[in-house]
């Protein structure tokens, strides 16, 4: 409950904020580093899905971190 | 390429959000069904307003840790049609070989075999991307289906993206002793994440997830142990038994920064917490390094929680409290891993119709301190048996191809 008190006041603030005509400050000839594939945030989509539901099986969270859950051995 | 686009990037804000498949702990290696639709629809990072590349991965992947051995192949296939679909399909298994603690002490050893399909389907229009997901997972004791809904929307000159999603999983539990034996689990999981470009170095990435599961939540196996003075080692086993409903909510913030040299560091930070007063800090460094055709990444991720509060290594007596569980992975515990890989790019001006080829080799070492679960298999006298712990060893082999 304590999450949910501060982030949906961040969402509705970023979601309102699309009405004032933001400049980008980032301009898209400025994105080439961005654009390189060390800086993805997922570079092999399939790898971390698998490694995320390792720690989702060898630990008692889940979510808000990657790609996957669950799944690796247990009983 | 598009990799090298100077183009807006619609990052994933999808990396995180429709994913869970989040089945009960107490069958891990199920998997979760919300997952591999995750990897499908929402795991690649994809530029600006223009639809995930086609690629393909052959991955083979093996855990071994604990007297547990799981291991199997993934072939992830994505495909573009026309301008604006982009198709996807997954091919999962994991066979497990179990002798793990909780197997060895009160039941035997088995192997078990899982199969997952997935498919996915992503339509661009304009800024927005729309994606829709199908997972079935079968083995002999636990099916699972699962549907994935997503809308992404990039904004702010597409420095932003905004994603939200839903998802829905309906599983059936069974037990391999008892063909009578059927129960329901439903889950639902609702997500909304933000993608932030901060500077022309620096991505950062907001993401919050709820899931709520319902249904049959335990084991059917697995038993907690409870003090029994008519028995020769002092205890005796009795079932679990779970609440019916569990809702967990994760918070998670990441960023990845460009460093004055052609290599990035990212940092990752996850709250949890939920229903069961199961409250976790997760976090992690990784750094990524270029050379030549090669590219190195290493990761340091450190895991605390408390455990939930029907947890006991011992109970009082039989049917002592309401609930009850002693899934090692509810006890309080902390893990850290290390990760190493190394990627080699062998085809990098193109091959016939592939543009470029991979060939990645990953290897996680993941130690688990357990602070309140026991090993009962020591045989040591009763109220001074050790803490379990456990070391596995993650590898990963797999071949990329993009066309």
């Amino acid at each position: 409950m304590k999450l949910r008190r501060i982030l949906l006041p961040l969402i509705a603030i970023a979601m309102l904020s699309g009405c004032s005509g933001i400049e980008p400050w980032v301009k898209p000839y400025e994105r080439d580093r961005l654009a390189d594939p060390i800086m993805f945030l997922d570079m092999n989509p399939v790898s971390s899905a698998y490694i995320y539901h390792v720690y989702e099986a060898r630990e008692g969270a889940r979510g808000g971190e990657g790609t996957a859950g669950g799944g690796c051995g247990c009983n | 390429m598009l990799m090298y686009l100077p183009c807006t990037l619609r990052f994933l804000a999808r990396f995180c959000l429709v994913s869970r498949a989040s089945e009960p702990f107490s069958r891990r290696y199920r998997v979760p069904l919300l997952t591999s639709i995750a990897v499908l629809a929402f795991g690649q990072q994809a530029l600006a307003s223009v639809l995930p590349e086609d690629r393909t991965d052959f991955l083979y992947h093996r855990y071994d840790g604990g007297g547990v051995t799981i291991d199997g192949p993934s072939v992830l296939v994505r495909k573009s049609v026309g301008k604006s679909v982009s198709l996807a399909a997954n091919y999962y298994v994991d066979m497990v070989s179990s002798a793990s603690i909780d197997v060895i002490t009160t039941a035997s050893p088995y192997t078990e075999e899982r199969k997952q399909y997935s498919l996915s389907a992503d339509y661009l229009r304009g800024n927005t991307t729309m994606s829709m997901g199908y997972t079935n997972s079968v083995e002999s004791d636990f099916d699972a289906n699962s549907y994935n809904f997503a809308v992404s929307q990039d904004m702010f000159g597409q420095l932003t993206t905004l994603t939200l999603s839903y998802g829905f999983g309906d599983d059936t539990v069974g037990r391999s002793d008892d063909p009578n034996f059927f129960r329901d689990n439903t889950r639902q999981q609702y997500g909304v994440g933000v993608t932030q470009i901060l500077t022309r170095n620096l991505i950062s990435a907001l993401n919050f997830e709820v899931i709520t599961d319902e249904g049959f939540l335990n084991n059917p196996y697995r038993s907690v142990r409870f003090l029994d003075p008519g028995s020769a080692v002092g205890y005796s086993f009795e079932s679990e038994l779970y609440p019916r409903t569990r809702t967990t909510s994760a918070v998670g913030v990441r960023a990845k920064y460009y460093l004055p040299y052609r290599a990035a560091i990212e940092a990752q930070y996850r709250f949890f917490s939920d229903t069961w007063d199961i409250v976790a800090h997760t976090g992690s460094l990784s750094y990524v390094h270029p050379w030549g055709d090669f590219t190195f990444t290493a990761k340091y991720r450190y895991h605390t929680q408390t455990g939930a509060h029907f947890f006991r290594d011992m109970f009082a007596r039989s049917e002592a409290t309401n609930f009850r569980g002693r899934d090692k992975e509810l006890s309080p515990l902390s893990s850290q891993t290390i990760k190493l890989s190394a990627a080699y790019e062998f085809i990098s001006d193109g091959w016939s119709f592939i543009d470029k080829g991979t060939v990645n080799v990953s290897l996680d070492y993941l130690q688990v301190d357990y602070e309140e679960f026991r090993d009962i298999s020591t045989g040591a006298p009763l109220g001074s048996e050790p803490l379990y712990a456990l070391d596995a060893t993650v590898l990963q082999v797999f071949f990329s191809f993009w066309y």
